[in-house]
C-alpha cells in the first residue's frame, strides 16, 4: 500500500490528526468571534499561536524518539504533517504580531526584530522554518538528496531552541513556569538524540584503530552561549 | 487546552433572589457602616452582591472617556500573590481574601502614627468617583471609576515630620489566603513607594471601591493606591502598612529587575522597557492600539513634580 511514493495518500490516521490540529485554530477563531477570550482577546490569541506552534514543534521532534523507542515505524509518516502544522502556527503567530500588534508599522517592526532579542529569537526560528517547510515534500528530497535533505532539516532542532528560549524571554519571572517547562521538554528530547548518537558511536571505540565515529554535530547553528535569560533575572 | 474549567457555582450553591433580598433588608437595616462592619465573606465575593459606596461626589480630575466594562476590570488582572495569570486573581482571591477585619497601620517618621481599621478609613474623609485611565506597563490600558479619597487627607492627619521624604507601602502577604506568595520569584510582601510630594499630590488615590461600590478582592480589597500617571504596579493594592521614611524605599519590582523597573515609573512613551516599546498601548475592549502620552495624560497636573529631573535616567 505505502509503495507508491507520490501522491502519499490521505490515510485516516493523518486524516484524524489534520482535524485534531485545527481545533486549537477553530477555538481561536471561535473565541474571536464568540468573544470568549477574555478581556484582551488579541492578547490571547497572539499567546496561543505562539504556545501551539511550540507544542508542534515538541510534538514532532517526539515521533523519532517515540518510533524508535516503541518500534512503530508508521508514526513516521505523521512527522512531516506535524512539523508543517507547526509551521502554519507560527506563520499565524507571525501574522498576529505584524497585524494585530504592529499594524503593518514596517519600521517599528524592523526596530523590534533589531533591538528586543526576544523578538529576533522568535523572527530568527520562523524564518528558518520557512526552508524546510519549503523543503517538505518528495520532490525536494530526491532533488536534494537523502543525506543532505536530513542535515537541512537538522535546523528543526535549532528552531526549537531558538523557540523556547523566546518564549522564556518573553515573559516576566514570576511566571518562568512555564517556558521552563516547555525547556525541559526539549531538553529532554534533545538529550535523548545525543545519546543515542553516542550509543551509536559505539559503547567504546575500538583501541587499535582510531574511531570512524563523525562528530556529533546535531545543529548546524547555535543561539550564542548558553539559553539567554532576560537581563537583571 | 480546549477542555473547559467546570463552573465554578454549582446552580445549588448560587443564592436565591429572595434570599439575596432578605440580606440585602437585613443589611439596609444594619445602616451602611455597620452593614460593612458585618460583612460576610460571600458578599464581598459575589459580584452582584458587592455592597455600594456612597454618596460619592463627582471630581474634576476625573476623566470623560469610556469606562472599560466592569466584567474586564474584574477578570484581567496583575496580583501575583494570587497568581501569575491575568485570571488568576479573579478565581483565587475572593473566595480567600479576608477583608474584614482589616487594619492599615501608619507609621514612621510622623507626629501621630496610628493603626486605622478598615471602617474609620472609610470614614475619614468624603468618598470621591475618580474615573481614571490605569497605564500597565505590559502595553495594555483600562479606564476606571475608582471610588476613594486624596492619600494626602490621610497624610495632613498623621502629620510627618520634617524627616520624611518618602512613603513606602507594605501590601498583605499572607500564604494562608495567597498562593502566589509561596512562589518565591518575587520578594514578599510587596512593595512600594513613592516620594512624600508624589503621595501628597491631590491626583494620589487611597482606593476603597470602583464602579460605586467596595473593591473587588481581585482589584486589591479592601485598601489600595492609585497614581495614575504611573505604571499600574505603582498602585499597591491590599495595603497593610503605610510608613513615612527618609530614603527611597527598595521597592519589589525594582528590586527584581533593577534594568527594567525604576522607583519613578512614570508613564513615559519616549522611554522604552528593555523587551517592548512604551509607545503605544491597547485600551482593553479596542481593536487598534492607541499612542501612549507622558504621564499617562496627566502631564498638565504632574509634570511640575519633575522639573529638572533626567527622565530617562529617573525611568
Amino acid at each position: 500500500m505505502n509503495t507508491t511514493p507520490h501522491p502519499p495518500p490521505l490515510n485516516p490516521l493523518r486524516l484524524v490528526l489534520l482535524l485534531l490540529s485545527l481545533l486549537p485554530a477553530a477555538y481561536y477563531a471561535w473565541g474571536l468571534a464568540a468573544d470568549t477570550l477574555g478581556a484582551n482577546p488579541i492578547e490571547a490569541l497572539s499567546r496561543g499561536l505562539g504556545i501551539w506552534t511550540l507544542n508542534f514543534l515538541l510534538l514532532t521532534l517526539c515521533i523519532t524518539p517515540l518510533r524508535k523507542l516503541s518500534g512503530w515505524h508508521w508514526l513516521l509518516r505523521l512527522r512531516r504533517q506535524l512539523g508543517l502544522t507547526a509551521f502554519a502556527y507560527g506563520v499565524l503567530h507571525f501574522l498576529a504580531y505584524v497585524w494585530l500588534d504592529q499594524f503593518w508599522d514596517l519600521d517599528a517592526i524592523a526596530r523590534d526584530i533589531l533591538k528586543r532579542p526576544f523578538i529576533t529569537l522568535g523572527f530568527a526560528a520562523f524564518v528558518l522554518l520557512w526552508p524546510l517547510a519549503l523543503t517538505s515534500n518528495q520532490r525536494a528530497i530526491r532533488h536534494l538528496g537523502g543525506k543532505r535533505w536530513q542535515e537541512l532539516h537538522r535546523m528543526v532542532y535549532a528552531i526549537a531552541i531558538l523557540g523556547v528560549a523566546h518564549y522564556l524571554w518573553l515573559v516576566k519571572r514570576v511566571a518562568l513556569l512555564d517556558p521552563i517547562l516547555y525547556a525541559i521538554a526539549l531538553a529532554v528530547l534533545l538529550g535523548w538524540r545525543i545519546q543515542a548518537r553516542l550509543r551509536l558511536a559505539g559503547p567504546w571505540p575500538v583501541r587499535s584503530a582510531p574511531p570512524v565515529v563523525q562528530p556529533v554535530v546535531f545543529m548546524p547553528k547555535r543561539p550564542q552561549g548558553k539559553l539567554p535569560l532576560p537581563p537583571g533575572h | 487546552m480546549l477542555i473547559r474549567p467546570p463552573a465554578d457555582i454549582l446552580p445549588s450553591e448560587i443564592t436565591s433572589q429572595a434570599l439575596f433580598l432578605q440580606r440585602r433588608r437585613l443589611l439596609q437595616s444594619l445602616g451602611a457602616g455597620a452593614a460593612l462592619a458585618g460583612l460576610g465573606q460571600d458578599l464581598w465575593a459575589a459580584p452582584e452582591g458587592r455592597p455600594t459606596l456612597g454618596p460619592l461626589s463627582a471630581s474634576p480630575y476625573s476623566s470623560q472617556e469610556k469606562t472599560t466594562p466592569l466584567a474586564s476590570v474584574t477578570s484581567y488582572n496583575n496580583f501575583y500573590e494570587f497568581g501569575s495569570a491575568k485570571e488568576d486573581p479573579a478565581r483565587q482571591a475572593p473566595g480567600r481574601l479576608k477583608t474584614h477585619p482589616w487594619s492599615v497601620a501608619v507609621e514612621g517618621e510622623v507626629k501621630h502614627p496610628r493603626v486605622y481599621d478598615i471602617d474609620s478609613l472609610l470614614k475619614l474623609a468624603p468618598l470621591e468617583e475618580r474615573i481614571y485611565r490605569l497605564r500597565c506597563v505590559e502595553g495594555w490600558s483600562m479606564v476606571i471609576p475608582w471610588v476613594g479619597f486624596p492619600l494626602a487627607e490621610l497624610i495632613r492627619r498623621v502629620e510627618p515630620t520634617g524627616n520624611a521624604k518618602y512613603v513606602e507601602f507594605v501590601t498583605l502577604a499572607d500564604p494562608a489566603q495567597m498562593p502566589g506568595v509561596r512562589s518565591p520569584l518575587l520578594e514578599w510582601p510587596y512593595v512600594e513607594g513613592l516620594r512624600l510630594d508624589e503621595a501628597r499630590h491631590p491626583l494620589t488615590l487611597l482606593a476603597v471601591g470602583l464602579y460605586g461600590e467596595v473593591l473587588p478582592a481581585q482589584n486589591g480589597a479592601p485598601i489600595r493606591l492609585v497614581v495614575p500617571w504611573k505604571y499600574g504596579f505603582k498602585s499597591a493594592k491590599s495595603i497593610v502598612r503605610i510608613r513615612f521614611v527618609a530614603e527611597q524605599p527598595r521597592t519589589t519590582w525594582v528590586k527584581a529587575g533593577p534594568s527594567e523597573y525604576g522607583f519613578y515609573s512614570n508613564v513615559n512613551p519616549a522611554v522604552d522597557h528593555p523587551r517592548w516599546s512604551q509607545a503605544t498601548e491597547r485600551r482593553i475592549g479596542e481593536f487598534r492600539k492607541r499612542p501612549t502620552l507622558p504621564f499617562n495624560g496627566y502631564a498638565e497636573q504632574v509634570a511640575d513634580l519633575y522639573r529638572g529631573m533626567d527622565l530617562r535616567r529617573f525611568f
